[in-house]
C-alpha cells in the first residue's frame, strides 16, 4: 500500500498494540460467561470490574456509577430517552444544542414526536453555546441539559463547568456526550456537576463496539436494553468482556499520556494551521481558536467543494473529512457549520483533519504541499472562483 | 464507491476552461446545494461545435460528468448535442452511485443552457430545447461576495 497519512482521528482511532494485547487472552483463554457461577468466568467478571474502575477513577465517579453500553450513540439514545421517560411526571422539557452529533440531535427528534418539547440553543461564531441563552431557556418543565462536552467536527470545547452550574442551581439534570473529550481533556464529574456522561473507546485507541454511561447515583433512570440482569438490572446482555477489557486499557494510556500528548498535538496542530493559512488565501479556520480539542484542525476553502477535495487527498494518501453535503449524504452541508453561521458554499469547502501524537511535522509540511496543489487546481476549474476574479478585475 | 471511468475523468478532466467571445455559455446549479456548472460552446456556422470547455464547483461525481458531457458533445451539431441526455452520461461513466445521479442531470442542463444562449443570440430554433430553469446567471453569483 501507498504511504498513509491518517488525519480521522475524530471518526476513529488505531487500536493500540498494548490494547489488543490486554484483549486477546479474553477471547481464547478467559472466554467465561461474567454472570455464570464458576470459578473459570470469575476470572471475566473481574477483568470487567478492573476496567469499570480504571474507567470510574478517570472521571473522580464511583465505581457502580458506570455502565457499559455498545458505543457512544447508544449512551446518548439510553441517557436522553430513559431520563424522558422517568421524569417525564415533572416535565416535557428539554434543552440541547444546534451542534450535537446526531445521536443526540435525532433522538431529541424522535422524543419531539412522543410529545417532548426540545430546545436547540444557538452557538457563536466561535461554536459555543451562549450561557446566558441556556439560563432563559430553562422552565418550570426543563427536565434535561444535554450539551456535548467537545464538538466533533470543529473541536470547540463548550463551557461545561458552567452549564454543569446553571443545572445544579435549577435542579435539572445535566448530560454531556463526550464522545470526542474524553480521554483526551480532564474531566471531574463532581466538579463539573455532571449527572450523564457517554463516551465511546474507539475514540481513544481503544476497540469499537464499547461505550458507557456514566449515571450519578441517585438519577432515576430506566432500563434501556431490557433482558437478563447485567450492569445493575440496567443494561441487558452479556458483557463485551473483551472490549470493555480493551477500553479500561486504552483509558489507562490515554490518562496517563494525556499531558504529554495534548502538547504533541497542540503544538502540531498549530503548525499546520498556520501553514496553511499563510500560504491558501481565501481560507479560514472554523471552531475556536483557544477552547479547542488538542487534535482538531478544521478549515473552510472558499470556492471550492469538499468530496473532491478529500478523494484528491487521498489520491495522497491522506485521510481526512468533511461536512460537505456530498460527505454527509443529503443535500445540506454540515449543521454545526451552518450553526456557526458559514454560508453554504463555504460550508461545502470545508475539511477537517484531526491528528494523533504519533503524526510528524514532516507529515504536516506534506500535508499542507498537498493541499496547495489540491486547492489551486480545484479553484482553476470552479466557476465561482472565475467569477470572483474577474469581478476583483473590474 | 466510484467507477474507473469516473475518476480517471475525475482525475484528468478533459476540456477545463474558459472560451473568450463563446458562442454559447450556460450556469447551473447553485452554491446552496453545492454544485455549479458552466459550459462554454463554440459553434460554427454549419451550427458544428467545434470547441467545448467547462468549469465545475462540485463533487466528484459532477466534475466527473461535465468532463464527460463536453467530450460527448464536442465535433457534433447542435441538434445531435441534445441527444446527450444525463442517462448516456451516466451510462459513459459506467454509472454513478444513486445518490449522485443528480449530478449528471446537471451536465444535461449545463449543456442545454450553453445551447439556448446561442440559440437566443443567433436567432435559431434548436428543436426540444426548452429555456433552462436554473440558470443561475452572474448578477446572482456576484452577490453571494
Amino acid at each position: 500500500m501507498k504511504q498513509l497519512i491518517y488525519l480521522d482521528n475524530a471518526a476513529t482511532t488505531k487500536t493500540r498494540p498494548e490494547v489488543v494485547e490486554a484483549m486477546l487472552p479474553y477471547f481464547t483463554e478467559y472466554y467465561g460467561n461474567p454472570s455464570s457461577v464458576y470459578e473459570f468466568s470469575g476470572i471475566s467478571k473481574k477483568a470487567v470490574q478492573d476496567s469499570r474502575e480504571i474507567i470510574a477513577g478517570s472521571l473522580g465517579a464511583k465505581t457502580n456509577e458506570i455502565y457499559f453500553t455498545a458505543g457512544g450513540s447508544e449512551s446518548d439514545n439510553w441517557a436522553l430517552i430513559a431520563t424522558a421517560e422517568a421524569y417525564a411526571d415533572k416535565g416535557k422539557h428539554i434543552i440541547t444544542s444546534k451542534i450535537e452529533h446526531h445521536a443526540v440531535l435525532h433522538t431529541c427528534e424522535y422524543l419531539e414526536k412522543r410529545g417532548f418539547d426540545i430546545t436547540y440553543l444557538n452557538v457563536d461564531e466561535n461554536g459555543s453555546i451562549k450561557l446566558d441563552e441556556l439560563k432563559k431557556a430553562i422552565r418550570p418543565d426543563t427536565i434535561l441539559i444535554s450539551i456535548m462536552f467537545a464538538n466533533n467536527e470543529i473541536g470547540t470545547i463548550e463551557p461545561i463547568k458552567e452549564i454543569g452550574e446553571i443545572a445544579k442551581e435549577h435542579k435539572i439534570l445535566f448530560h454531556t456526550d463526550a464522545v470526542q473529550a474524553f480521554g483526551h481533556v480532564p474531566i471531574n464529574v463532581d466538579e463539573y456537576h455532571i449527572d450523564m456522561l457517554s463516551a465511546s473507546g474507539h475514540k481513544i485507541n481503544g476497540p469499537k463496539g464499547i461505550g458507557f454511561l456514566y449515571i450519578r447515583t441517585g438519577v432515576k433512570s430506566r432500563s434501556f436494553i431490557h433482558g437478563g440482569g447485567q450492569e445493575r438490572k440496567r443494561r441487558a446482555g452479556t458483557e463485551n468482556v473483551t472490549g470493555i477489557v480493551g477500553f479500561g486499557k486504552a483509558v489507562e494510556l490515554a490518562v496517563a499520556g494525556m499531558e504529554e500528548r495534548t502538547r504533541k498535538e497542540t503544538e502540531l496542530r498549530e503548525y499546520l494551521m498556520e501553514r496553511v493559512m499563510k500560504e491558501v488565501p481565501y481560507t479560514r479556520i472554523n471552531g475556536s481558536r483557544k477552547s479547542r480539542l488538542s487534535n482538531n484542525v478544521n478549515f473552510a476553502f472558499q470556492f471550492i467543494e469538499g468530496e473532491s477535495l478529500l478523494i484528491m487527498l487521498d489520491m495522497k494518501g491522506i485521510c481526512g473529512s468533511s461536512g460537505s453535503a456530498c460527505t454527509s449524504g443529503s443535500l445540506d452541508p454540515s449543521h454545526v457549520l451552518l450553526a456557526i453561521g458559514l454560508p453554504h458554499e463555504i460550508a461545502h469547502g470545508s475539511l477537517r483533519l484531526t491528528l494523533d501524537e504519533v503524526n510528524t511535522r514532516e507529515e504536516m509540511d506534506y500535508v499542507v504541499e498537498a493541499i496547495k496543489e489540491i486547492v489551486a487546481k480545484l479553484r482553476s476549474m470552479s466557476p465561482l472562483y472565475e467569477d470572483y476574479i474577474r469581478h476583483q478585475g473590474n | 464507491m466510484y467507477t474507473e471511468k469516473v475518476m480517471d475523468h475525475f482525475e484528468h478532466p478533459r476540456n477545463v476552461g474558459e472560451i473568450e467571445n463563446a458562442s454559447g455559455m450556460g450556469t447551473v446549479g447553485n452554491a446552496k446545494c453545492g454544485d455549479i456548472m458552466r459550459i462554454y460552446l463554440d459553434i460554427d456556422d454549419n451550427q458544428i461545435i467545434q470547441d467545448v470547455k467547462f468549469k465545475t464547483f462540485g463533487c466528484g461525481a459532477a466534475v466527473a460528468t461535465s468532463s464527460m458531457a463536453t467530450e460527448m458533445v464536442k465535433g457534433k451539431s447542435v441538434q445531435e448535442a441534445m441527444e446527450v441526455t444525463n442517462k448516456a452520461v451516466c451510462e459513459a461513466l459506467d454509472g454513478l452511485p444513486p445518490v449522485k445521479v443528480h449530478c449528471s442531470l446537471l451536465a444535461e442542463e449545463a449543456i442545454h443552457a450553453a445551447l439556448w444562449d446561442y440559440a437566443t443570440k443567433h436567432d435559431i430554433k434548436i428543436e426540444g430545447l426548452e429555456k433552462p430553469k436554473s440558470d443561475i446567471g452572474e448578477e446572482e453569483v456576484e452577490e453571494e461576495y
